[in-house]
């Protein structure tokens, strides 16, 4: 290569990676404020500012959904493993909605540590199956451990 | 190594030969993949154990983030060689794939709102998935609008060059932020290092559409270089006896 085209091609990669430093050292900066919600650790262990409308998320923990028979509201609760947080809702939930299921609720913490949620997301996972899959999985007991393969992942 | 076919690419004359032999098999393909591919994912593929039916979008979402990326690398890479051999086909490649990957940048957020409604609840949350694909898509809107406003075309090329290379920092962080940062954009299921987390009956018609949405791109870059090659080189010889050539098949 000459040494014209050679230098070139170093201012090129030096202003790449200048820019590329650069941004960078801003995302590890706004790290806190680019993740999408909290989790329940972090809430428990006061990482997320009191007053304000957070947005909590983990997996629905198993037979912890209450529904109230007259009106939409719901009860649940979310974990990631170590802590929980109560989530209370009311309305229509996504239909990807159940136990086991991660979800994204946004709303504000009230004075007894329990989040009042104003929207609930499902959070889908990378795993996809055939519904005879699945069939076949529960059927052998397997589903257990696929979920806590997925709780594993959530840790 | 033999760098000379990289050589003869600055000759806008042997591009616009050889794009002529190579367009008709990159069409073909890309048509028989392309319908291949729908017709398996949309009517053979099996429904989804939790998302049922409304999982198959995946196989146009998918290929269209793919390739919205991809053409965002091969727009850094062409201007890298635009700045570094001032390669004047160089050029050429990065305005006209600019749009076409504006467009698949538009498909995948399409569908994937179109996709999160039903499924999680929202057609659209700023997270760092969707908020850095958004980021994607201007920086096509800023490289075609650069190339459009600045009238010296050597300047435009410099300027938009300049502007692709430094945008592809944005690649990482698209590819990444599903790891760094809590999403609610599920992590990717195709890994190169893992098996994909989705059994063969779905992912080969994904496959299928992934090498269609490929090939249709090449067939599409390669048209839209031609007529720009001959658009830019309306003065040279070659390029008005092939209008002219061209002219009177048609008449």
């Amino acid at each position: 290569m000459n040494p014209v085209r050679k230098k070139r091609l170093y201012i090129v990669l030096a202003i790449l990676a200048g820019v590329g430093i650069a941004v960078a050292l801003a995302l590890s900066a706004l790290q806190q404020n680019i993740n999408l919600f909290y989790t329940p650790s972090q809430i428990a262990h006061g990482e997320a500012p009191e007053g304000t409308r957070i947005r909590a998320g983990g997996l629905v923990e198993q037979g912890s959904v209450q529904r109230h028979p007259e009106t939409l509201s719901v009860d649940f609760r979310v974990t990631d493993g170590a802590e929980t947080v109560t989530i209370r809702y009311q309305g229509i939930l996504p239909d990807l909605f159940r136990e086991g299921q991660g979800i994204v609720a946004l709303g504000r913490v009230d004075a007894d540590g329990v989040l009042v949620a104003d929207e609930v997301l499902a959070k889908h996972d990378e795993n996809y199956m055939p519904p005879e899959v699945t069939q076949a999985l529960e059927k052998s007991g397997m589903m257990k451990h696929y979920e806590g393969g997925k709780q594993e992942y959530v840790q | 190594m033999n760098w000379t076919w990289f050589h003869k690419l600055g000759s806008p004359k042997w591009f616009y030969e050889i794009g002529g032999r190579w367009l008709p098999w990159f069409g073909w393909a890309a048509a028989i993949l392309l319908l291949v591919g729908t017709v398996w994912g949309l009517a053979f593929a099996p429904q989804d154990y939790q998302q049922g039916n409304s999982f198959r979008i995946i196989y146009i979402h998918v290929p269209a983030a793919f390739l919205a990326q991809s053409i965002y690398v091969m727009l850094a890479a062409a201007g890298l060689v635009g700045l570094v051999w001032k390669m004047k086909l160089a050029d050429v490649a990065l305005q006209q794939a600019a749009p076409i990957g504006a467009w698949m940048s538009f498909i995948a957020l399409l569908t994937g709102a179109v996709w999160g409604k039903p499924t999680w609840g929202a057609w659209w949350v700023w997270d760092a998935r969707l908020t850095s694909m958004l980021i994607l898509l201007f920086l096509y809107f800023g490289i075609i609008a650069l190339g459009q406003a600045i009238s010296n075309r050597d300047s435009a090329a410099k300027a938009c060059a300049v502007l692709a290379i430094v945008g592809v920092v944005n690649i990482p962080i698209i590819k990444y932020s599903v790891e760094w940062w809590n999403t609610l954009h599920q992590p990717a299921t195709f890994k190169i290092t893992e098996k994909p987390a989705m059994p063969a009956e779905m992912w080969l018609p994904l496959l299928v559409m992934v090498l269609g949405f490929y090939c249709f791109f090449a067939a599409v870059l390669i048209m839209r270089m031609r007529l720009e090659v001959l658009r830019r080189e309306a003065r040279a010889s070659w390029a008005k006896a092939e209008v002219r050539a061209l002219v009177e098949k048609h008449a």
